[in-house]
């Protein structure tokens, strides 16, 4: 039994499947990420005594990790190009940037994180600090799963490149969506978090 | 790759792939949840006229779990779990759903996370006990049972979300040649406007469990209020949350919940009376539309839960007008029900029954949500009984009724094997005849002033000493009622156990949709279809005039 349309496009709506599964999918994570950013506005803004965690927060290292999601998306968009153009190996090799940019992002979070554990900073301290773990602790969460993915696709995954092509371009588009959105996710929480 | 692999016994009957086998698992399991919520409920009931049978902290967790378990684990896993797996590719003539695996993983999250759940009953101090709203700081402080619930409710959160995605990748991409939009079956448009609600209102729900699991755990205090005391003692939190906050995510998902149990339902009751009727449903596309509106609305009705948590009277008028507008979808669906039986030739079998009742049940539980919508007579209702007779005469004798009504209408295309009618007969008869006698009595409690927690049923309650007598009356009907589901588990075993015939009648109901016309009862193993049918016409074309038979399938040219 085959599912249609899970490489080729529907005509009438110009989408495979899975492509109209992640934009789901994202909508969903709109929420998410709605609901949290929704409650961080009503806790800061109903409570006289917010503990401002500017002050504490690493702005250098945060912006620094600003610029590796940013390439990594950018290195996404190539990699998925690259496939397109039947291009493996630099496939591999954008890939592989974006998989080293994910990681790096994660030992910087790691040191951050560490530094604020060391000062007792722990997010039962104060309400913004329970926002700030929580909220960069979820997206590190969503990074950690974008790995997972990367590592599946260019490990074991890779085989189907050979047996359907189609298939496994359009499965490197979904996660790029998905990458995409993590960065945004990021570029929002960057600001509201460290900067105002 | 080899299309046709030898299916084990684990990947055909536990981790199947097979949309029609999941909608079964989905089933099962949820009705004996069900069960098992319903059981609850017979001990609650006899708690309050026999004090001090449970302990108040046990009747609190059944409480809690009753609802729980009826709302997450019971009635949304049957409608949409188990009908939309089942009958939307079928129905759509599709092979299976867009995404089998991740199909098989929301049925798995779903069984883990009611699994979870259900493990607070064997930890210290019991389940959840915080009510099904699990509302903080209560649930903030309360036993390690609330912790559990709350892993489990991420677990379901995950599993709808899978499923709600697959339903509506499916409806939307694999709709066989011909089936444009305004031709697909009235059901599958609910289930495709669920499965909107359920992707977009669950998130916050996600967010709030988190957060309320980072206050237990971790010790944050994103609804500790500054200055709670606990047992005498200052909460030793860092405050400056808001427990608002956590009303307002709840109901946000929890509003749309509501039509989460009542749509798909809706669809349920539109196929067979359609089905009964022999004529077109009255008005499809405005129904379409209601529907489509109603799903827009829900998103912004929320707060009507809380106008008595002070949030302002700006606020509160707000929502009371949102909510008497979604009233307004709401009665076009159940007026075009109405219309439709007008002139009809009317086959009263017993899913047909369950779907005539469904009409004024769920008439009586949407007129009575009116009150309860305007922040006026919302306030002195608000937490009685009433509240508790609105809403279960829309979930039991209106969203159960239509459970049934399916259960009786597509028993013969799941098994080849029509279910008997005298014992379905019997089954709707007191089924009907004690839901009415166990419910309606709610209302006068709850007029009364009678609140809606106290473990013994109001005994110490001034305000119940009038309206008390019904607790007796109301046990009496819990009991009819649990024999009343007798006939329905025997009918189900019997007709399980009875040899198949040689060649099922594939459409014993003489009905237009595919999953009757183009598909075996059962249907074929992996890929429903015997051949791919095409769609010429809409999905109600009954007693076309000019025609030899009084029905004319959906894949008929």
């Amino acid at each position: 039994m085959k599912i249609p349309y899970n490489e080729e496009l529907r005509p009438d709506t110009g989408l495979y499947n899975a492509k109209l599964g992640i934009w789901l999918f994202l909508a969903s994570e709109v929420m998410l990420f709605g609901a949290l950013f929704s409650a961080y506005i009503m806790l800061r803004s109903s409570n006289p005594y917010w503990f401002d965690i500017k002050t504490i927060l690493d702005v250098p290292l945060a912006t620094f990790n600003t610029v590796l999601l940013i390439s990594s998306s950018v290195t996404m968009v190539m990699s998925w190009v690259s496939l397109k153009l039947k291009d493996l190996n630099k496939f591999k090799l954008y890939l592989g940037l974006t998989l080293l940019c994910s990681f790096g992002f994660l030992i910087v979070k790691y040191f951050e994180y560490s530094a604020k554990f060391a000062h007792g900073y722990l997010p039962s301290y104060s309400t913004s600090l329970a926002c700030y773990f929580t909220m960069t602790g979820l997206h590190v969460i969503h990074v950690i799963g974008g790995i997972v993915v990367f590592l599946y696709l260019l490990g074991p995954g890779i085989k189907m490149w050979d047996s359907e092509p189609e298939r496994y371009t359009n499965r490197i588009e979904v996660i790029g969506l998905y990458w995409h959105f993590v960065d945004l996710v990021w570029i929002f929480l960057f600001p509201s978090l460290y900067l105002l | 790759m080899s299309e046709h692999h030898q299916e084990s016994f684990w990947t055909k009957y536990v981790f199947s792939q097979d949309h029609k086998w999941i909608g079964i698992q989905y089933g099962v399991t949820a009705l004996f949840f069900m069960l098992f919520g319903f059981a609850l409920m017979i001990v609650m009931r006899y708690q309050m006229v026999h004090a001090g049978t449970i302990s108040p902290d046990t009747y609190n967790s059944f409480g809690a779990m009753h609802g729980t378990i009826m709302v997450f684990l019971g009635v949304v896993p049957v409608i949409v779990g188990a009908y939309g797996n089942y009958l939307v590719p079928l129905q759509i003539g599709a092979p299976d759903m867009a995404f089998p695996k991740l199909n098989m993983a929301s049925y798995w999250c779903y069984f883990l996370g009611g699994v979870t759940m259900l493990t607070g009953f064997a930890l210290p101090g019991g389940a959840a006990n915080s009510g099904w709203t699990s509302y903080p700081p209560l649930a903030n402080i309360a036993t390690t049972g609330q912790t559990v619930w709350l892993l489990g409710m991420l677990f379901l959160i995950a599993s709808s979300l899978l499923g709600s995605v697959n339903i509506i990748v499916t409806t939307v991409q694999l709709r066989v040649e011909g089936l444009t939009w305004m031709r697909l079956p009235f059901f599958v448009w609910a289930q495709l406007v669920t499965s909107f609600l359920l992707v977009l209102a669950f998130p916050p729900l996600q967010a709030a469990g988190i957060f309320q699991l980072m206050d237990r755990v971790v010790g944050t205090s994103f609804f500790m209020p500054s200055g709670l005391v606990v047992g005498g003692e200052v909460h030793a939190a860092a405050g400056g949350g808001s427990p608002l906050l956590w009303q307002h995510l709840f109901w946000f998902l929890a509003h749309p919940e509501v039509y989460v149990l009542i749509l798909p339902a809706m669809g349920i009751v539109a196929e067979i009376l359609a089905n009964n009727i022999r004529k077109p449903l009255w008005g499809y596309s405005l129904m379409v539309k209601s529907v489509i509106f109603l799903g827009f609305m829900s998103f912004i009705v929320w707060a009507h839960h809380m106008f008595l948590t002070g949030m302002g009277q700006g606020m509160s008028m707000f929502f009371a007008i949102t909510t008497m507008i979604i009233s307004v979808p709401s009665v076009i669906l159940l007026t075009c029900f109405i219309l439709s039986l007008w002139g009809g030739s009317i086959r009263y079998n017993t899913p047909m029954l369950f779907a005539l009742s469904f009409i004024p049940m769920f008439g009586i539980g949407g007129l009575t949500g009116l009150p309860l919508g305007l922040p006026l007579s919302d306030i002195p209702l608000h937490d009685t009984y009433y509240v508790i007779g609105h809403f279960h005469y829309v979930v039991a004798p209106g969203t159960i009724f239509a459970i049934f009504a399916g259960i009786y209408f597509w028993f013969p295309k799941i098994t080849g094997k029509p279910l008997n009618e005298i014992l379905g007969k019997v089954h709707f008869a007191f089924s009907f005849l004690f839901m009415n006698l166990f419910f309606m009595p709610m209302f006068f409690q709850g007029l009364a002033g009678l609140s809606r927690r106290l473990s013994d049923g109001g005994q110490s309650y001034a305000h119940a000493q009038g309206v008390i007598h019904y607790n007796d009356f109301m046990m009496y009907a819990s009991w009819g009622l649990a024999v009343a589901q007798l006939p329905f588990i025997i009918n189900i075993i019997m007709t399980l156990i009875k040899k198949t015939d040689e060649n099922p009648d594939p459409n014993p109901w003489e009905a237009t949709t595919l999953e009757w016309t183009a598909a075996p009862s059962p249907p074929v193993g992996h890929g429903n279809f015997p051949e791919i049918p095409s769609v010429y016409r809409g999905a109600y074309d009954y007693s076309v005039p000019g025609k030899d038979k009084d029905f004319i399938p959906q894949n008929e040219n």
